[in-house]
């Protein structure tokens, strides 16, 4: 018998009973698209993590004082034991490295800022003319602070917007001065509104050069160094480069923790991936009971046509014809339903989309194809005990029955 | 082309052996045309059955067109009922979704026969029955004579050397069924073995030879 004829035979069955093959299908659209809109949902927030992570640059390598055993935590939650200070001497000959293309020391600290009567706690971050770039902040006017020797401590500062907001409101701030702790620093720019970063408001920050911010906090001490490598893969070189290097420079001790986003990433991307892995693998148990209901509602249909079966074993059909003749229609039902649960998972997703605009909301391909496959092997595994049960019926019996 | 030697079929009823065929041998020539006779629970359908391999003895041996049969498995089985027999039933056994031209094609279907000689075998078969205009129409809208044509056509579809008739006639009035049997008996003398079973003394008349069977018996054979 061939292929074609087989399914157009089918098809034919299925065709007349079509409220029933209608509904056998929209079960298994419903656990195929199940398995689409999840697992869309988890990578939609997998994607999520990891554009935050991207915002703070994935060639980012952080130089944090002190030894660590643990990593792949958060960079705030590392804290050990420092004997020698991380000073921007050290920052500048990190600078000098191979595969390095920047690098920007911070020292964070709180200060009262200033102007006039007005007034306000901010965060004050000294750092160099590279964390613009380093940490992809957008300038809103005027310019960033000046390049030059890391150790000079220009009295010149960069207002976050809403600090700007709360002290000059809708007037110009470039050239005014402002007093920031005991001293007095010019502004040359402003930052543009960005929000929350990984929970790190840039919209509240005061930069100024990181001299003068180890000055007013009265520190010799750097908070952090963040390098940027020269690309996504050089930055194991330089992650052991700069290690090797600060060590050198600390009398050969290890105290300080070197790690990059990469290390962070891959775990959120690990966890991430788990969590969607479950959620799509908890879908798919429809798909299992969709085969059950496939099964159901076929070995009825086996009773019913038994006069059928045995009309067309009477005709020469051999066991083989007629199971897949069986395994065809159950073929046919469940590649109507996975492609409906398909269309249906991606409307949903796209509906989600729109209603979480902040989620990168899209069905990964491979959850796509596995749902269908899945959905089609267990239509097709379900069916075989139906077809079998219709291979093996009695031609003679079936006949004398009506 | 047909010989059986001393076969046998017995059923299990409950813990009851029931001898449906007591050791029956036949042996038919090509070409015959043979009426099968007898009260209900006779054996006729029992042998009609065997001899259409769609049921297998308990004992003896069949062989058709001297290759022997008895011991075929399932689907060396199903290819000798696709090629070499064609069965028409007492209630035509149409398949209702089906119109006439998908029933007749049905057994080249099983075979594999390419579509394009299907539809034209089944425009020839359809008009040799007398229902080329009828061919588009389901079974739901065919007179039970018609029916039985339709089936007879869709026996005749992959041109066996057997045709096995169960009671052809049972399902229609006189005049409708003497025509069936015209179009049989045309089949016959164009060739083709056929048996027919029948309770109508006047169809078993027109036969050449009558096969009178009594409790798995044959008893008279002229």
């Amino acid at each position: 018998m061939r292929l074609l004829d087989t399914f157009s035979l089918a098809w034919g069955t299925l065709a007349t009973q079509l409220r029933r093959t209608v509904l056998i299908g929209l079960a298994m659209s419903i656990g195929v698209g199940a398995v689409v809109v999840l697992t869309a949902l988890g990578e939609g927030a997998r994607g999520y993590v990891l554009n935050q992570f991207a915002g703070l640059g994935a060639n980012l390598v952080i130089v944090i004082p002190g030894r660590a055993e643990t990593t792949g935590a958060a960079p705030g939650v590392l804290s050990g034991q420092t004997t020698r200070d991380l000073t921007l001497k050290d920052a500048d000959a990190v600078a000098r490295l191979r595969w390095v293309s920047g690098v920007a020391p911070l020292n964070v600290g709180a200060a009262q800022i200033t102007r006039g009567s007005l007034g306000r706690e901010a965060v004050l971050l000294g750092s160099s003319a590279s964390l613009l770039r380093i940490r992809h902040m957008r300038l809103g006017s005027g310019q960033f602070l000046p390049d030059g020797p890391s150790d000079q401590a220009t009295p010149v500062c960069v207002l976050g917007d809403k600090i700007r907001t709360e002290l000059f409101g809708n007037t110009n701030p470039i050239g005014s001065w402002v007093r920031i702790g005991e001293r007095r620093f010019r502004v040359i720019g402003t930052l543009a509104a960005q929000g929350q970063q990984m929970g790190f408001n840039s919209d509240e920050l005061v930069v100024i050069p990181v001299a003068a911010a180890q000055q007013l906090l009265n520190t010799p001490s750097l908070f952090r160094i963040l390098i940027e490598a020269r690309g996504r893969a050089a930055v194991p070189r330089v992650k052991a480069d700069a290690l090797a290097l600060l060590k050198a420079r600390h009398e050969g001790e290890e105290d300080v923790t070197v790690i990059s986003q990469d290390a962070i990433l891959a775990t959120f991307d690990r966890l991430l991936t788990a969590l969607t892995l479950a959620v799509g693998g908890i879908a798919a148990i429809s798909l299992g009971v969709a085969g059950v209901l496939i099964m159901n509602v076929m070995l009825v249909s086996v009773a019913q046509r038994r006069a059928e079966i045995g009309l067309l074993k009477a005709l020469g059909a051999s066991a083989g014809n007629v199971r897949a003749l069986f395994i065809a229609e159950a073929g046919i039902i469940a590649s109507l339903g996975a492609a409906g649960g398909v269309a249906l998972g991606l409307l949903a997703s796209f509906v989600l989309g729109k209603i979480y605009p902040q989620l990168p909301i899209l069905p990964p391909l491979w959850a796509i194809v596995a749902a269908v496959a899945t959905a089609i092997f267990a239509g097709l595994l379900f069916a075989w005990l139906p077809a079998r049960r219709a291979a093996k019926l009695d031609a003679v019996v079936s006949l004398a029955r009506r | 082309m047909i010989e059986l030697d001393k076969v046998s079929r017995t059923f299990q009823v409950g813990d009851q052996q029931v001898l449906a065929l007591r050791e029956v041998s036949l042996s038919v020539a090509a070409g015959e045309y043979i009426a099968i006779m007898g009260p209900s629970g006779s054996g006729k359908s029992t042998l009609l059955n065997l001899l259409g391999l769609l049921d297998r003895p308990s004992g003896g041996r069949y062989h058709l067109d001297g290759r022997d049969v008895t011991d075929l498995n399932e689907a060396e089985s199903a290819r000798v009922r696709r090629e070499k027999i064609g069965f028409v039933f007492q209630s035509f056994h149409l398949v209702p979704r089906l119109n006439a031209a998908a029933n007749v094609a049905l057994p080249m279907l099983l075979a594999g026969v390419a579509p394009a000689e299907r539809k034209q075998r089944v425009t020839q078969l359809l008009a040799e029955v007398g229902l080329s205009e009828r061919a588009d129409h389901l079974p739901s809208q065919l007179s039970g004579g018609q029916l039985q044509r339709v089936a007879i056509a869709r026996a005749m579809s992959m041109h066996p050397a057997l045709l096995l008739a169960d009671e052809p006639t049972g399902n229609l009035d006189r005049a409708t069924g003497r025509e069936v049997m015209g179009v049989l008996e045309a089949l016959n003398l164009a060739g083709a073995a056929l048996i027919v079973i029948t309770h109508d003394q006047d169809i078993g008349a027109r036969a050449r030879r009558r096969i009178s069977m009594l409790d798995g018996r044959v008893i008279t054979d002229a």
